[in-house]
């Protein structure tokens, strides 16, 4: 008989249970009359602890305590796309359908709607054997997406049963599978994963091939890989989430998952606003068809949070395994390093750093572990790319999330303040950030936007860093002392700084920049930066270069060479030479 | 049935503990009596088998471990709610204390409220003017919006509020009825009055409602100040449909408040001795801003909060400014140089507004004058630390520019009476004709077009 198990204390959203309570590690329990759903987190011979993801107000001493009698899990299957789903996956069009404008508790509502139908493809037939991860039957998710229902893991055999093509509910059996035991399994056309562990793989693989967002900074000076890990730190108002838009309008990814963990509800209105209204360039349709939103706003329960990046994840990695490209924006990850802690302080564990508990650089490092480029069990290749938000206390850097998250992230893009303040966006200070990715991506590079790529990049950069060198002096004397090819490097630096790196995420041609015409822009401004040092070598004084025009011609390009029209900047090298010769 | 329980077990700050408690539930409140007749409310604050902790709003001096009664009163606290709630002045725990007696209630609301859900919210695109030129032009206030005042002890924050919300068009083209809701956390007393006369000046007095915790009120009020006021605005704004801007001010006595009685509790501090949950109490707070669908009316809110020290990195302002849709930062040298509004338009920021202005909201030039006006003004500071340095007049010809550009921005611009009401339009205006007095080459936020219409010549 199962047994009964009543709730001991309550403080927060931490619950006690007196005594051996026959529950498991990580397993899923309804709390109290209203079946709030909670997870064990520890477990000692005269007490259990639950963390409850709901308001915990209300609840009484002996409440009944109810085991699922699995880990918290979610469920995988078509619908999760063109969806917005709290933190423990629960669809909040569905609970909005239920209780209202404001979110009820302990409202029971399935992830996935059961009376869709889908139009279904059997791909597998009677007689044949399928493996763990093999894909049995697809159907049209989205119009841009196709679905594909694979076999779960640890399960294998011969098919029995294969229903014919047609229109099928979520938790129809559509295949019967008999194991190597002679027990028959019924296959329906979704799953469930529990959120904590990792789905299995054939093999990691070279993550070689850059994740192009359209934002010059990132995709010339510090890009990621399909696969790769990037971390955004900024102070408030740096434009963290500006960014994190920004890269899941325009990323090259196939599907985005969003993850607002503990961000602000108007922003996640503005996100789904934005991104059903937003028509994907490539596939003609709305953003929204490839994109599934986790909305934990930050006054919703705090356990659920925490629980919010782990639900991105495996959702991420399900799509994943049918072999496609996923980048998954976690919008912060500093909420769900805070959430940690508040639990670690409501459990009065022994705290680290900053009040943050003992294990958060291993929790950091678990999740981020989770990216890469892989080969899944049937074979196909897909990447799961986590490009995580850090807001750091007081917009120092030196925090404990900034600087753990910076030891497992492979790209750091710094937002600074300064920056900001004079409204450059994207606020990516290109001396702080870096991105350890250059090096594999090189071979891309050459390859597809142009052999001369990574050669303009390394000017770029080196023109930046001689700046801010002369910068130092500038600050105390003032530029008008420097010598004339100081100056020079002054003045390209601001056309680098102003005409390349900052961009205008409202104008409909700079919003999204194809590689091509970042290789265009660069070798312009490199352009013009050797012909007019060899004109200042000749001794012609740096004022009447400038007063030609063609800095703030070139400043000036992301707005005049549409992304349609990219021979228009074959023409800049001529006319730059021809302005210079009249000096 | 109703218990009574005699007597506490422990007493330890404003926390009373309470033994062989039968059916406590969290958070639910109780009443003690004490033997002397007086009598107290308190809420369970946690519960661990039978023993229940119980938080005393009025604080527990004068309780000894066998002079009380103490009754459970089945509920989690409510606020009775009416529209009668107008006009009246209660206490921080929403007990009239302006002598007109008791409200008769159309509804009560849990004080903590719940979360909107994220898919029901509408995203805020109407702008509020609220005829200052700094706020309206650069940080523009949007109905349904959170937006913070950074400020420090001594600047004239309030008298911003106040002017807010007396020049705020809030609702006039719409028919729909405005008002405001004040909270007052640990605030002194002539301030909390200040506000109450300006109201009476202004002729809205009868369009406010006033929770006032004052600065020697008990802390534990303290907490349910701002919930009690955000739940009679959230009555107002989905029930009738009222625009309703909630002022509340000071959020760090707020904040000290939860760090008193954390560090009551014996829970382990996070930074500078605030709890490390303070995050989610300031968002469960601040996230009640907003509208949503199916109800006319908006919750807007401008909390003010005095920066300890001017420090912005303080984790009161910090954490702030991580859930509050930007901030509208004051600063102490614009304020020594006599400018009033001292708004340092820098750090200053308002997230929302780049969909509520320009062409169908205020003026197609709205969002690249304001973006070249902060980029300009950014210029100014790097001049004038040169300045500092090197002295005026080494200078080069284009910072003395931008030295002249940022003395008339902050005499013209951003100073203005406390009684001026400027519409955008000539705020806008105003904008253009100050950065004309730079070379049209170094506008480089602005394209040519606009440039062509707006710029004026020299």
């Amino acid at each position: 008989m199962e047994q009964i198990n009543k709730i001991y204390g309550i403080n927060g959203p931490v619950v006690t249970i007196k005594g051996a309570s026959g529950l498991s590690m990580m397993e899923m329990v309804h709390v109290g009359r209203e079946h709030l759903v909670g997870e064990v987190i520890r477990i000692t011979d005269s007490a259990t602890t639950i963390q409850v993801y709901e308001d915990t107000g209300g609840l009484k001493f002996g409440d009944p305590v109810y085991g699922a009698g699995a880990p918290l899990s979610v469920t995988l299957g078509p619908g999760i796309l063109d969806n917005i789903f709290d933190g423990i996956e629960r669809p909040l069009k569905a609970i909005e359908a239920k209780s209202g404008a404001f979110v009820e508790r302990g409202a029971e509502v399935s992830s996935l709607d059961e009376e869709r139908l889908w139009e279904l493809t059997l791909t597998a037939k009677t007689g044949d054997y399928l493996h763990s991860g093999e894909v049995y039957a697809t159907c049209p998710e989205t119009s841009v997406i196709e679905h594909r229902c694979m076999v779960p893991n640890g399960l294998e055999g011969k098919v029995t049963h294969a229903a014919p093509n047609g229109k099928y509910k979520v938790n129809d059996t559509v295949l019967k599978l008999k194991d190597k035991d002679g027990v028959e399994h019924e296959l329906s056309l979704c799953q469930k994963w529990p959120i904590r562990s990792p789905r299995p793989i054939n093999q990691r693989l070279y993550a070689n091939i850059p994740l192009i967002t359209g934002q010059r900074v990132i995709d010339t000076l510090f890009p990621i890989a399909k696969g790769g890990t990037a971390a955004v730190p900024g102070g408030f108002g740096t434009g963290k989430t500006m960014t994190q838009h920004q890269i899941a309008k325009w990323c090259d990814a196939d599907i985005i998952v969003y993850v607002g963990c503990g961000e602000r509800g108007n922003e996640m209105s503005q996100v789904l606003e934005e991104f059903s209204a937003l028509i994907d360039p490539k596939s003609g349709r709305p953003m929204t068809d490839r994109t599934t939103l986790i909305a934990n706003t930050s006054n919703m329960p705090v356990a659920a949070r925490e629980a919010s990046i782990y639900t991105g994840v495996t959702l991420a990695e399900y799509y994943r395994d049918m072999g496609y490209h996923v980048a998954i924006m976690a919008d912060s990850t500093s909420r769900w390093a805070e959430a940690l802690r508040e639990i670690s302080g409501r459990l009065e564990e022994m705290p680290a750093e900053e009040g943050f508990p003992a294990y958060l650089p291993s929790r950091l490092s678990e999740f981020y572990e989770r990216a890469g480029l892989v080969e899944a069990l049937n074979g196909s290749q897909g990447s799961v790319s986590i490009i995580g938000a850090v807001s750091p206390q007081g917009s120092d850097f030196s925090e404990p999330v900034t600087q753990n998250t910076k030891r497992f992230t492979r790209c750091f893009w710094a937002l600074d303040k300064a920056l900001a303040y004079a409204r450059h966006y994207p606020a990516i200070n290109w001396m702080s950030s870096y991105s350890e990715y250059t090096g594999d991506l090189s071979d891309w590079y050459a390859a597809n936007a142009g052999a001369d790529f990574m050669d303009c990049r390394k000017q770029i950069i080196q023109v930046l860093n001689e700046e801010s060198k002369l910068m130092e002096i500038v600050k105390l004397i003032g530029a008008d002392v420097l010598p004339d090819d100081q100056k020079l490097i002054i003045e390209i630096a601001k056309v680098i700084r102003i005409g390349f790196l900052q961009q205008n995420a409202f104008h409909k041609d700079d919003t999204y920049v194809p590689i091509k015409k970042q290789l265009g822009m660069m070798k312009a401004i490199l352009h013009l930066y050797k012909a007019a040092q060899g004109i200042v070598a000749r001794g012609v004084p740096i004022s009447k270069v400038t007063e030609t025009g063609l800095f703030e011609k070139l400043v000036k390009i992301k707005y005049d060479v549409p992304n349609e029209k990219l021979a228009l900047l074959d023409d800049y090298p001529a006319e730059i030479d021809k302005s210079l010769e009249e000096l | 049935m109703i218990f009574e329980y005699k007597g506490v077990k422990d007493i330890s700050g404003s926390i009373i503990a309470l033994d062989n408690v039968e059916n406590a539930s969290f958070e639910e409140m109780v009443e003690i009596r004490l033997d002397n007749g007086g009598s107290r409310r308190g809420r369970i604050v946690q519960i661990e088998g039978n023993r229940a902790i119980i938080q005393v709003f009025e604080g527990t001096s004068g309780l000894s471990l066998s002079n009380s009664r103490t009754r459970l009163e089945g509920k989690p606290m409510e606020l009775p709610l009416s529209k009668e709630l107008l006009g009246r002045v209660f206490n921080g725990v929403g007990e009239p204390i302006d002598g007109l007696g008791r409200i008769y209630p159309k509804a009560s609301r849990n004080i903590n409220g719940t979360a909107i859900n994220p898919v029901s919210r509408v995203y805020p695109r109407n702008y509020i003017s609220t005829g200052v030129s700094s706020v309206d032009t650069l940080v523009t206030l949007i109905r349904g919006q959170k937006l913070p005042i950074f400020s420090g002890s001594g600047m004239k924050h309030n008298e911003l509020a106040v002017q807010i919300v007396r020049q705020a068009k809030i609702a006039e083209e719409e028919g729909a009825g405005f008002a405001v809701v004040f909270a007052a956390m640990g605030v002194k007393n002539d301030v909390a009055d200040y506000f109450r006369r300006s109201f009476e000046e202004s002729g809205v007095l009868q369009r406010v409602v006033m929770y006032l915790n004052l600065a020697n009120d008990p802390i534990i009020e303290r907490i349910l100040t701002p919930r009690c006021a955000l739940t009679a605005a959230e009555y107002l704004a989905f029930e009738h449909n009222m625009h309703i801007l909630v002022i509340m001010t000071d959020m760090t006595a707020y904040a000290e408040a939860c760090r008193e009685f954390s560090s009551s509790k014996g829970e382990i501090p996070g930074r500078k001795g605030f709890p490390g949950y303070l995050y989610s109490d300031l968002a469960s707070l601040y996230e009640r801003a907003g509208m949503i669908k199916g109800a006319e009316g908006s919750v807007t809110q401008l909390p003010i909060l005095t920066m300890p020290n001017d420090d912005i990195t303080h984790p009161v302002p910090d954490l702030t400014g991580y859930i509050t849709e930007g901030q509208i930062v004051l600063e102490r040298s614009l304020e020594g140089a006599g400018i009033y509004p001292p708004v340092a338009i820098l750090p200053s920021l308002s997230r929302l507004m780049k969909d509520g202005i320009g062409e169908g909201y205020t003026r197609e030039d709205h969002a690249p004058l304001s973006n070249q006006l902060f980029a300009s003004y950014a210029k100014v500071q790097d001049a004038r630390s040169l300045a500092s340095v090197i002295g005026e007049e080494e200078l080069s010809q284009s910072d003395k520019q931008y030295l002249e550009f940022g003395r008339q921005f902050e005499a013209r611009f951003l100073a203005q009476g406390m009684e001026e009401s400027r519409s955008m339009e000539s705020s806008l205006d105003l904008g253009w004709q100050l950065i004309s007095a730079l070379p049209r080459e170094e506008l480089d936020r602005i394209d040519n077009a606009l440039l062509d219409k707006y710029y004026v010549k020299a």
